[in-house]
């Protein structure tokens, strides 16, 4: 019998034969955190750890509160920049780099064949370059920090198999959130996803890693795409030499718990409603619900590729007087990448506000916080109630072409009515 | 302890750890008697009032899905609560659970046999939990590797023995 693509990196890893199921103390390669840095930090000391048991194995990344919004959170990043000079930890980014998850692609730690935990559930977003990647716990965290090691669970895992040409302005975002409505939340519980099929094949790498990232929105423990010409080109042009990766591939005769098969041809533009990811609708079903702000970037659906698309619907509109838009670039480089391409200019003249690079009003924390009874689309991944710091506020989770839309609209709208 | 007895409080399926402990209060409030006080906040604002040390939560499938933030946890553990049961948890949300050292059992098809407020026998060694009218449900050991962290009364301990043992 064959292995998974989870099988494989677990094998390779430990240099032995593993099989889904087995427990096993695994090194990872890298260890992500970001603002939480500062509390693994205290947990860290409580445990006794004074050096890190290998730095080159720590990533830190400041995005969840940046630039900081209150004297706590400054003084937790100033906390963590003094541990970071201390131990002399070479891979940190300070505010404005980015959301970590897109600095981790940009900055070539998440590539085809390595093994990243992080302390923040979207760690799964680096299988569309075919890494494994997973979330983790802050304690656990500090526990790498202080002996290099972690237990994990070989996964089970699962192939969604999606074929089909898309129509006119259906995203990944779509695939996903229609995926989500059918196996719902803990559809994929515990399982490493093999995200395959003509479709997925087709997608740029920017739209197989909304895929990757919103895996975890169905309970995965991660998500993988098979590293491709795509992939190998991106790195290629970020100067990543092919030598410093390994690609790994499933074996044809692995053995799945189960394959889901999705056709794209048949998926709607598809919303999220509240207050849960699977609570999947067809958009068309929504447009009397009226919209008070727009959410165009985080993890999910920041990247430059999503900025054109919902430029290409602004360009040269206002947006509707009664909605706000606010644009997060999900880093530095996509930043000035809208800047170069004047995305930035059609979204302020389009009645837009550019946001720092940063997670900002994705976990409401700062920055775009609601008033009661309002109503969010989002291009994030989560609409937990609560989840944008009010908890009588609506979040709808969509694509950046039907957030752009229902900005120009003030109500739930589609890119065909633009 | 091998015998955990506790009233229950039942949750369905899907609770999320942004209604357990709210995002706003991930940067901000990092004290743990303060951090305990929003347990469950956006869920069931009673709880905070009702709960008391030893009471045990009964939930649904996928309890604990979401956010990573070990506080959905940990505020369970500093309110000293008995015990986390679940139909199946989210797998970030199980490992936070029991590095906080909180028994966190997977028990099928027992959430819909009692009530808010009944009093259930948890006996983790036999691997048993028994609700008020007799009926016994089961439930499989954790694996010896993560039964470790527990017994070590979570990972802060358990690492903390591996630092020593190795410098000793």
């Amino acid at each position: 019998m064959g292995k998974s693509f989870a099988e494989k990196i677990f094998s390779m890893k430990l240099g032995k034969d593993l099989t889904a199921g087995t427990i096993v103390s695994v090194k990872p390669d890298y260890v992500l955190t970001h603002d939480n840095a500062a509390a693994i930090l205290g947990t860290f000391q409580k445990m006794g750890g004074e050096n890190l048991y290998d730095k080159n194995q720590a990533v830190i990344i400041l995005d969840h509160i940046v630039p900081a919004a209150n004297e706590k959170a400054a003084a937790n990043h100033q906390k963590i920049r003094m541990f970071v000079a201390e131990q002399e930890i070479e891979s940190f980014y300070d505010c404005g780099r980015g959301v970590c998850h897109q600095v981790m692609v940009e900055e070539g730690f998440a590539l085809p064949g390595k093994f990243i935990v992080g302390s923040d559930s979207h760690t799964t977003t680096y299988g569309a370059l075919g890494a494994f990647s997973t979330g983790i716990g802050r304690s656990e965290a500090a526990g790498i920090w202080a002996t290099g090691e972690i237990w994990l669970k070989v996964p089970e895992s699962m192939k969604i198999v999606i074929s089909g040409k898309p129509s006119k302005y259906l995203t990944s975002k779509d695939v996903l959130l229609y995926i989500a409505g059918r196996i719902k939340a803990d559809g994929a519980l515990y399982k490493s996803i093999e995200f395959s099929g003509e479709y997925v094949e087709s997608l740029s790498l920017a739209d197989r890693l909304v895929l990757t990232n919103m895996a975890v929105e169905l309970g995965a423990k991660n998500g993988y795409c098979a590293p491709d010409e795509k992939v190998f080109k991106y790195l290629e042009e970020r100067n990543i030499n092919a030598g410093s990766y390994n690609p790994i591939y499933p074996d044809p005769d692995a053995e799945y718990a189960e394959t889901i098969e999705i056709n794209v041809e048949n998926v709607p533009f598809t919303i999220a409603c509240p207050d849960s990811v699977d609570n999947a609708k067809n958009a068309d079903e929504l447009k009397n619900v009226r919209v008070h702000q727009v959410l165009l970037g985080t993890c999910t659906n920041g990247r430059i590729e999503d900025f054109r698309m919902a430029a290409e619907l602004l360009k040269g509109k206002k947006i509707n007087k009664n909605t706000r838009l606010l644009v997060l670039p999900a880093s530095s480089e996509i930043y000035l990448q809208a800047m170069e391409e004047g995305l930035l200019k059609v979204f302020v003249e389009a009645g837009g506000i550019i946001l720092n690079p940063g997670c900002g009003p994705c976990l409401g924390a700062h920055e775009g916080v609601m008033a009661p009874g309002e109503v969010t689309v989002s291009t994030a991944n989560r609409n937990f109630r609560g989840r944008m710091g009010c908890n009588t506020a609506y979040i709808y989770l969509a694509s950046p072409y039907v957030a752009a839309a229902s900005a120009l609209k003030g109500r739930i709208a589609t890119p065909d009515e633009i | 302890m091998s015998v955990i007895k506790g009233r229950v409080f039942i949750y369905g399926d899907d609770v999320n750890t942004d209604v357990i402990f709210p995002g706003k209060y991930t940067y901000t409030v990092t004290d743990p008697k303060e951090m305990a006080l929003h347990a469950l906040e956006d869920e069931d604002p009673a709880f905070i009032k009702e709960v008391s040390k030893g009471d045990i939560i009964i939930a649904g499938k996928n309890f604990g899905c979401g956010s990573s933030r070990e506080q959905a946890a940990f505020c369970f553990k500093y309110l000293e609560m008995g015990a986390v049961v679940a139909e199946s948890f989210s797998r970030i949300y199980f490992r936070n659970c029991i590095n906080a050292g909180l028994p966190t059992l997977e028990v099928r098809n027992v959430k819909d046999k009692v009530r808010r407020g009944d009093v259930v026998t948890i006996d983790t060694e036999k691997g048993t939990l028994t609700i008020s009218s007799g009926e016994v449900f089961s439930f499989p050991p954790l694996p010896p590797e993560v039964a470790g962290i527990m017994d070590a009364g979570g990972l802060n301990n358990y690492i903390k023995k591996k630092i020593s043992e190795k410098k000793g």
